[in-house]
């Protein structure tokens, strides 16, 4: 697909809150972005028009019930047929923070079987409690699998903040170990909460800042396609945005978060 | 005789007696109907009613009692006050307005006029700016009273038809660990309004996604009582989309959420002081908060703009419909007509001067030309929000309001927003303080280990994490910078994406001061506030005042007003500084006492280039340390002294002419590049500035005392490292750049004091050469986070 012909989704909903810079992440790399209201979707039943989906952050509703999970359900009940055709022809979906709770809540991810009926994993309340905002690192898990880290080595770790109250991954318990098994034997695992050296948290806060189960940062479907994450890439696409740019030498254009949107981009422009 | 008659209608309506009433009766008619006027201007109402030769309805003189509150019309701001030398006319006009008028630069487009002030920015955008107090409210319901008053300042921003960018929040809370023996019944604990507040602030500005960038966190026994809620919001609009003018026969559009009985009588409450009873009486004042239906007002406001569709916008308040519709229609010289039972209810039942007055959340009001009324509502519809036409304008200057086909308001427009003056005494009498006296220690590492923990200085990483301060993604300088969460000076926004220019976002609090002499305190307050703007390479600074005080009905808190107010003319007239929007609270007193008199000053500045801000951490060992500006023995109301049990009396003073050069100065010096870090010298001075740049770059700094310019009379090593003394910075310098920064400061009070260096010490070397401080960085920064939880 030629960069102009790729039209990226950003879709919204009330409370969904970063769908601009988001955008502007796109908008950046030269390809065409639109922030499009899932009401207006649903009148125009247009979504296989768009290359890709980003499912932005925020505070879908108001994240009534559950992060993200009236988000879920009412992007299935109206547009279940087009979506499942959606991720079967390999268009990517992103989902960043609200985003990521989205996509766990209708059951694309972690999606072993394809998109399930009833969520298998959960971004329960983080541990310690309450809302957070900060940097942190992750380390790239992805041996390839992962369409949007492909420009990135396995094992570089990434800083990038983090924003949210319920983003602590979790399976259920019962089923922990055999689901950690099949993420890393389908190359599911993408981004690991670690410090600067490239140690794990090992759940320690506030280097895991939510206690997620493995030091879980991200992960994607058995296809590479469907991606979702806590941390923001958006909000550390410049180098600007960093919380420390202004410590000596030249600031750096951008930053670690661009390499996914890049990565997407690349993935859209080899796709047929 | 009674005093009110129900008329025969199928709802609640009744006609109140006031003809007959004596000067008695109509006190108890203000205080049965929670109006809170006074006789004076119950007599005004009585006036304009016999002229009339009827009675009013409840409906309208609930509305009376909304526009004339103090809360909306600012009564003691715009009255006559009678000092013990003069009379004022308006403390307003003569002291914060006439700032403006004189100084009057050309980029600032609307001010003290609007929802909030207007000041050009950059490529046909202007910044909007506002800051609202949000006291009473939290006194009773911390989280909503927090929460409500960040979604109505967010919304004062969309009432200018701005897009909001940027919330500021500063708190006055009385001490956490305040003896529950001691609070009287009906006052909260202050660790329970604490987090209340914090979480209501992070509950509305979080869920909207606009980042809170800046804020501070006072401490002071007074606020036990009266907590001190300041919530701030900056915005961003392309300004030839800016447009309030209404026409006769536009349509009154209501938009937002539905109206209920949350939010009655918010701002008579808000004009009176709390008592025991404050929390059943006053309960139904405080609004529920939701974020959500604001944020998607938000979107549909913005897209209104956009296509240019509203002839005027203006939020829902204080006083609800009766105040907007009356404010809107008076401001373009129409009148209004509506139809109350137009009004989306959240539950049936309400009385109609109920419906007019509430004070439900997340509402606004348009004027719409009739053509555009079907794009406008299909506009709203897309968000999901509600969005009726309740009514039109007129062009005969009068309000009229129907429910169900009755009338049951008209009134003048002109009578209604001309309430008569009020006149009031203040005397400021000086406090009979004294200078204490103790003998300087030999080593002052305990004393900065103590500062840096104490609750005024300390880290409020606990509080600022638990803001999302990133959303939007245009946060250039955070409010915690770099590893460590050093606290930067000034927050700096970068919003436009086209355009490197930023807005630069800072403030100044010195309650303690004002304990000494409100006027030092304000010019220290406005000296704090531009000077933390400068730090970080912030100019072209407007400002923003907040006032929280006592009940100005009684002199004394009056006199201390006046005094402050007269400082604030001085010295933002000697910064060059005008003032665009401000807003006061008064009647902070509770079974407690009066609150300590609490100016804030909001400095909102620009940098032409966000790549040149200045973070506050060092950055190089081997980099030399400048202190400028002078050091002189002002320890009054200072950290180090309430350390010690003392207040004192030498209050830090301003010396605005070189002030301003030595600001200007600085500018230049970063601009050119030659600064590597930079921060204020505030509470705590020398020693805690010195600390926090030293433990937040990760570098240990030698410094020696003896090189600090000081007056003649300082020779101790506590005063010189402690003293408050205002307009002072701590500048990082290469070597390199030593003669080009020597020559850029030359004509101001500098010196070079010392080096940053590798170890991870801050050593600091007394008068005589010995050291005085030897503190580790790490266990500096043990104590300034974990004071507040961290």
């Amino acid at each position: 697909m030629k960069k102009k012909e790729i039209r990226v989704c950003i879709m919204r909903v009330g409370g969904t809150n970063c769908d601009a810079e988001t955008k502007r992440a796109f908008d950046d790399l030269g390809v065409k972005a639109e922030i499009v209201h899932l009401n207006e979707m649903v009148k125009k039943g247009n979504l296989l028009d768009y290359s890709a989906l980003v499912f932005p952050g925020g505070f879908s509703y108001g994240d009534y019930v559950r992060a993200g999970a009236i988000w879920a359900k009412g992007t299935l009940t109206n547009l279940r047929y087009d979506l499942r055709r959606f991720v079967e022809e390999g268009r990517p979906v992103l989902g960043i923070c609200n985003g990521f709770q989205v996509l766990v809540e209708a059951g694309l991810l972690p999606g072993f079987e394809g998109i399930s009926e009833y969520p298998e994993a959960a971004l329960a309340t983080n541990v310690p409690i309450g809302y957070h905002c900060n940097w942190v690192y992750v380390k790239h898990e992805s041996s390839g699998q992962c369409l949007f880290t492909k420009e990135i080595q396995k094992g570089k770790v990434l800083r990038m903040p983090v924003a949210h109250a319920e983003g602590r991954f979790l399976f259920p318990k019962e089923k922990e170990n055999d689901y950690l098994k099949r993420l890393y034997d389908n190359d599911q695992l993408v981004f690991r909460y670690c410090d600067e050296n490239s140690e794990y948290a090992n759940g320690a806060y506030p280097i895991n800042p939510n206690g997620a189960f493995h030091d879980i940062a991200g992960i994607c479907d058995p296809t590479g396609t469907i991606f979702g994450l806590m941390p923001h890439p958006e909000r550390a696409y410049y180098g600007w945005q960093l919380p420390d740019w202004t410590k000596g030498g030249r600031m750096p254009k951008y930053c670690d978060g661009k390499s996914v949107f890049e990565s997407m981009v690349e993935y859209l422009r080899k796709k047929s | 005789m009674s005093l009110y008659a129900k008329r025969n209608v199928p709802f609640e309506l009744f006609e109140v007696n006031l003809l007959d009433a004596d000067d008695k009766q109509l006190l108890q008619i203000s205080g049965e109907m929670g109006i809170g006027l006074n006789l004076n201007e119950m007599k005004a109402v009585q006036r304009y009613f016999s002229r009339k030769k009827r009675n009013p309805t409840d409906v309208e003189l609930q509305t009376i009692g909304q526009t004339w509150s103090e809360h909306c019309y600012h009564k003691t701001f715009k009255g006559n006050i009678a000092t013990p030398k003069s009379e004022i006319r308006s403390l307003f006009k003569t002291y914060i307005a006439k700032v403006t008028n004189e100084l009057n630069p050309p980029w600032c487009i609307s001010v003290f006029e609007d929802n909030a002030g207007l000041i050009d920015f950059e490529k046909g955008y202007a910044v909007a700016a506002k800051v609202e107090t949000h006291n009473h409210p939290s006194a009773i319901e911390p989280f909503g009273g927090a929460a409500t008053g960040t979604g109505g300042v967010i919304r004062d921003i969309l009432g200018v038809w701005a897009d909001p960018i940027a919330c500021t929040d500063v708190l006055g809370f009385g001490p956490l660990d305040y003896d529950y023996e001691k609070l009287p019944s009906g006052t909260k604990h202050p660790r329970y309004v604490f987090r209340g507040v914090v979480a209501g602030i992070g509950h509305y500005g979080n869920n909207m996604g606009i980042p809170t960038v800046n804020g501070a966190i006072y401490f002071d026994e007074s606020y036990v009582g009266n907590v001190v809620v300041y919530c701030g919001c900056i915005g961003i609009l392309p300004m030839n989309r800016f447009v309030k003018n209404t026409r006769p026969g536009d349509v009154a559009v209501l938009v937002g959420g539905k109206t209920g009985r949350d939010g009655i009588h918010g701002v008579t409450f808000a004009s009176a002081e709390l008592t025991r009873k404050s929390e059943e009486v006053s309960r139904p004042a405080v609004q529920i908060a939701n974020p959500i239906e604001e944020e998607k007002l938000k979107r549909a406001i913005t897209r209104t703009r956009d296509e240019g569709l509203g002839s005027a916008i203006t939020d829902l308040g204080g006083g609800g419909i009766s105040c907007a519709t009356g404010e809107m229609a008076n401001r373009s010289n129409c009148g209004v007509y509506v139809e109350l039972e137009k009004v989306p209810l959240k539950y049936p039942g309400m009385a109609p001067w109920e419906i007019y007055i509430s004070e439900s959340q997340e509402r606004m009001l348009l004027s719409v030309p009739e053509k555009n009324l079907q794009k406008v509502l299909e506009i709203f519809e897309g968000e999901e929000v509600e969005a009726t036409s309740i009514g039109r304008f007129t062009d005969n200057g009068i309000l009229r309001v129907d429910y169900l086909g009755q009338r049951v308001a008209e009134l003048d427009l002109h009578f209604m927003f001309e309430p008569p003056r009020v006149r009031r005494n203040a005397k400021w009498k000086e406090p009979d303080y004294e200078e204490p006296y103790f003998p300087e220690p030999e080593n002052l590492t305990y004393d900065v280990f103590k500062l840096v923990a104490s609750l005024n200085i300390a880290s409020k990483e606990s509080v600022v994490r638990a803001y999302d301060h990133e959303v939007k993604g245009n946060t250039v300088l955070k409010p915690l910078h770099g590893r460590y969460g050093g606290p930067n000076d000034a927050a700096v926004i970068k919003p436009l994406s086209d355009s490197w220019k930023g807005i630069v976002i800072s403030c100044g609090m010195n309650p303690n001061y004002g304990k000494i002499d409100p006027y030092w305190m304000a010019a220290s307050c406005i000296d704090e506030a531009v000077r933390n703007n400068t730090s970080v390479g912030g100019r072209r600074v407007a400002l923003l005042d907040n006032f929280t005080w006592g009940n100005p009905e009684k002199s004394d808190r009056l006199g201390s007003l006046v005094r402050s107010c007269q400082a604030c003319y001085d010295f933002a007239k000697g910064f060059r500084t005008p003032f665009i929007s401000g807003k006061d609270s008064f009647y902070n007193e509770s079974p407690l006492g009066p609150v300590t008199p609490t100016l804030l000053i909001t400095a909102i500045g620009v940098i032409p280039d966000v790549k040149k801000a200045v973070s506050m951490d060092v950055k190089q060992p081997g980099d030399i340390i400048y202190i400028v500006g002078q050091t002189y023995p002002e320890l009054g109301g200072s950290q180090y002294y309430q350390l010690r049990g003392f207040i004192g009396k030498t209050v830090p003073k301003v010396r605005v002419d070189k002030a301003r050069k030595l600001m200007d100065s600085i500018i230049k010096a970063i601009d050119s590049r030659y600064v590597k870090s930079c921060h204020d010298l505030s509470e705590g001075g020398l020693a805690v500035a010195a600390a926090e740049m030293s433990f937040s770059g990760g570098y240990g700094m030698a410094l020696r005392l003896e090189n600090v310019p000081r007056t003649e009379k300082m020779s101790r090593n506590d005063f010189l490292l402690f003293s408050e003394s205002n307009s002072r910075f701590l500048v990082e310098v290469p070597e390199k750049r030593r003669e080009d920064f020597e020559t850029l400061m030359k004509g101001n009070v500098y010196a070079e004091i010392g080096r940053v260096k590798k170890d991870s010490y801050l050593s600091v070397y007394g008068l005589n050469d010995e050291k005085v401080v030897d503190a580790s960085l790490a266990e500096l920064r043990n104590c300034w986070r974990s004071a507040l939880g961290g």
